[in-house]
């Protein structure tokens, strides 16, 4: 489902030019769960970045269901980013001054779903993370763990080909974290394509395959351990 | 369908930046109000000087005869032009475009009494076209001359107001008698107060007009001091203008090149004249207004240029989840928008409040009389809403492209 060639990508600051990524070969097929470890610096997020066409690689093929994401206009991108990926990532990035609800919406809204099939979507999602009954509640008024839920339910609520989750546990305690993988877990079993960036061997030994990063090139690209 | 989708995400995200909105809605509130108050008060001022004006006359002409400075037709130059009944009635006949033609007698210090009160001033011997053409229109209980005074010669006398006041106080003035040089004369109707912009000789409020055969007989003038005409339709003013030269060129035998023979007040090319003038004075006070404006537009951009810095990280959450170029942006410009209606919404509510008061405050002063009292139009309505949208269009464009330049990878890097 998705093929990564020799991808490449340069940042240039200036003067300066900033390899992170120095010729990767990817491969991540439908209902795999796999997770992407690395060294601080090793190019995990640009990876993941470029997995979710939030940017586009500066070399190299990329095929997200067999679609050359390379040359494609921003809105196609943005379509794409809608409708065949998830986000998660480790900070949440919730809207703050939108409910958990709203929240799990806006993918929608982007999408131009009408208003009955949102809220239906959308409640549906929520009541499948456990916050049904949170619904109407603002981020601050969440747990970190909840937070994460609400964002787990707007990554699924346009039913993504892909979840990208960028260390989702990075910013909880070992309890809420816990149950996150859970939810990984259990997503994975229903037949979803879940990649993970984490620095935890713990959460790394529940999926599927282990790719290995180190100074922008894939160092072990499949062990299980 | 997905606008209004927007428009729900919008206000959410609007809701959020009150105080921000209170403070650039105030701004544009501000700029309205100046230039809707700038637009009304030139409104209201071309309303009364066009009032004014007419307090002359709509649509005339005065002619005085003058000298001819062109030996014409064997005879020499530097004879005197003067005007008789021969020259009303043949002006009459032979143009059709006139619709009311009329010659005056003028006199000057006639001594004039009631009672104890005397005073000196202008008469004039008028026919009973004046009413119309020069706005001699009488107040209610009177009368102006008419066919039969003029017929029978008869002493009656029609009073402008401000004579009136002077002569007879607040007291009634239809049907009582007063003396002109030494002559008892029935006063038969007082003008209607009136703006008068132009007069020669004394406004017309300060003098007293009766028939002019009357005149006639009494001081025994040959000839009229001036004519006046009006004209039916205005746009043909020029045409009628020339005519009248050459009728009058031909009877008095003078060149109708000579532009000296006859000395003309056009009060039609007066007041195309004012008009331009008004429609520039106008269009000045729009442009200061639209400065105005303007400098609160920049202010408005400013903000938004912080807002969208502000939420550099929002946008790059929305591009995550699938927010297209064009969504980011009409964020931004419908928020702008609001702003500036918003804002315009409030400056013209607070205009109409003002402009209210201001017209509901009497007026005793003639001078303020002539400044008039605002007026807001529809002309003016519309002006100010294109503006406005101009203003909130391109203080959000601006604004909004950087918001959709925002690279989202950078905008979510930092925690
Ligand atoms: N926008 C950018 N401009 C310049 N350099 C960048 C940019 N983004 C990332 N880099 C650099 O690219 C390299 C890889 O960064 P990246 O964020 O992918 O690492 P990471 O593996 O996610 O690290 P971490 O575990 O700390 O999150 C780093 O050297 C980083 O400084
Ligand atoms: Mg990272």
């Amino acid at each position: 489902m998705i093929e990564m060639k020799n991808i490449k990508k340069i940042y240039t600051i200036g003067e300066m030019r900033v390899e992170a990524l120095r010729g990767i070969d990817l491969d991540i097929k439908k209902n795999e769960f796999i997770s992407i470890m690395g060294p601080s610096g090793s190019g995990k997020s640009t990876l993941m970045n470029l997995l979710g066409c939030l940017d586009t690689p500066t070399e190299g093929e990329y095929l997200l269901e067999g679609e050359r994401v390379a040359n494609l206009h921003h809105n196609r991108l943005a379509e794409i980013r809608n409708q065949k990926i998830g986000f998660v990532f480790q900070s949440f990035n919730l809207l703050p001054y939108a409910t958990a609800f709203e929240n799990v919406e806006i993918p929608l809204i982007f999408r131009g779903t009408a208003s009955r099939m949102r809220k239906q979507k959308a409640e549906e999602l929520l009541e499948k993370v456990g916050l049904k009954d949170r619904m109407n509640h603002k981020p601050t008024e969440l747990s970190g763990g909840e937070m994460q839920r609400v964002s787990i339910a707007r990554a699924l609520v346009n039913d993504p080909s892909i979840i990208l989750a960028d260390e989702p546990t990075g910013n909880l305690d070992s309890i809420s974290g816990g149950e996150i993988i859970e939810v990984f877990v259990d997503l994975w079993k229903q037949g979803h394509t879940i990649a993970v960036i984490t620095h935890d061997k713990d959460i790394a030994v529940r999926t599927q395959k282990i790719v290995k990063l180190k100074d922008g090139r894939v160092v072990d690209g499949g062990s299980s351990l | 369908m997905k606008g209004f989708l927007f428009l729900k995400l919008f206000l959410r995200d609007f809701k959020k930046q009150r105080k921000k909105i209170t403070l650039t809605t105030l701004a544009i509130a501000w700029g309205t109000f100046s230039i809707v108050m700038l637009l009304a008060f030139g409104e209201g001022l071309n309303k009364q000087l066009t009032k004014a004006n007419h307090g002359l006359g709509e649509g005339i002409v005065i002619i005085w005869g003058g000298q001819t400075t062109m030996p014409y037709q064997g005879l020499g130059k530097g004879r005197r032009i003067n005007f008789t009944e021969e020259d009303v009635e043949l002006l009459k006949a032979r143009i059709p475009e006139i619709k009311n033609v009329g010659g005056e007698y003028t006199r000057w210090e006639v001594p004039m009494s009631y009672g104890k009160n005397s005073v000196t001033e202008m008469i004039t011997g008028l026919y009973p076209c004046y009413e119309e053409m020069r706005s001699h229109y009488p107040d209610k209980g009177g009368r102006f001359i008419n066919e039969l005074d003029l017929q029978y010669k008869k002493r009656v006398v029609f009073l402008g107001n401000g004579l009136k006041e002077r002569l007879l106080g607040k007291e009634e003035a239809v049907g009582k008698t007063i003396i002109i040089n030494n002559i008892p004369f029935t006063v038969i109707g007082v003008m209607q107060d009136k703006l008068q912009m132009g007069a020669y000789g004394e406004p017309d409020k300060d003098k007293a007009s009766i028939p002019a055969t009357t005149f006639k007989t009494i001081w025994g003038y040959k000839y009229f001091n001036n004519l006046v005409y009006q004209i039916k339709d205005l746009e043909r003013a020029e045409e009628v203008k020339k005519e009248v030269y050459k009728v009058l060129g031909v009877k008095h035998k003078f060149n109708p090149e000579d532009e000296r023979a006859l000395s003309i007040w056009d009060v039609i090319e007066n007041e195309k004249v004012f008009n331009k003038v008004m429609l520039g004075i106008s269009i000045f006070m729009g442009i200061i207004g639209g400065m105005t404006l303007l400098i609160a537009g920049i202010g408005v951009a400013n903000i938004m240029y912080a807002t969208v810095k502000q939420r550099t990280r929002e946008i790059g959450i929305k591009m995550a989840l699938g927010a297209k170029k064009k969504d980011i942006m009409s964020q931004f410009i419908l928020e702008s928008l609001i702003i500036a209606f918003l804002g315009g919404g409030v400056g013209i509510v607070l205009t109409s409040i003002v402009v209210k008061i201001l017209q509901a405050i009497p007026i005793e002063s003639e001078g303020l009389q002539f400044l008039g009292k605002p007026t807001i139009s529809w002309g003016i309505m519309i002006i100010t809403i294109i503006i406005l949208g101009m203003v909130g269009l391109f203080s959000g464009f601006f604004p909004s492209r950087k918001a959709a330049s925002v690279n989202p990878v950078e905008s979510l890097r930092y925690e």
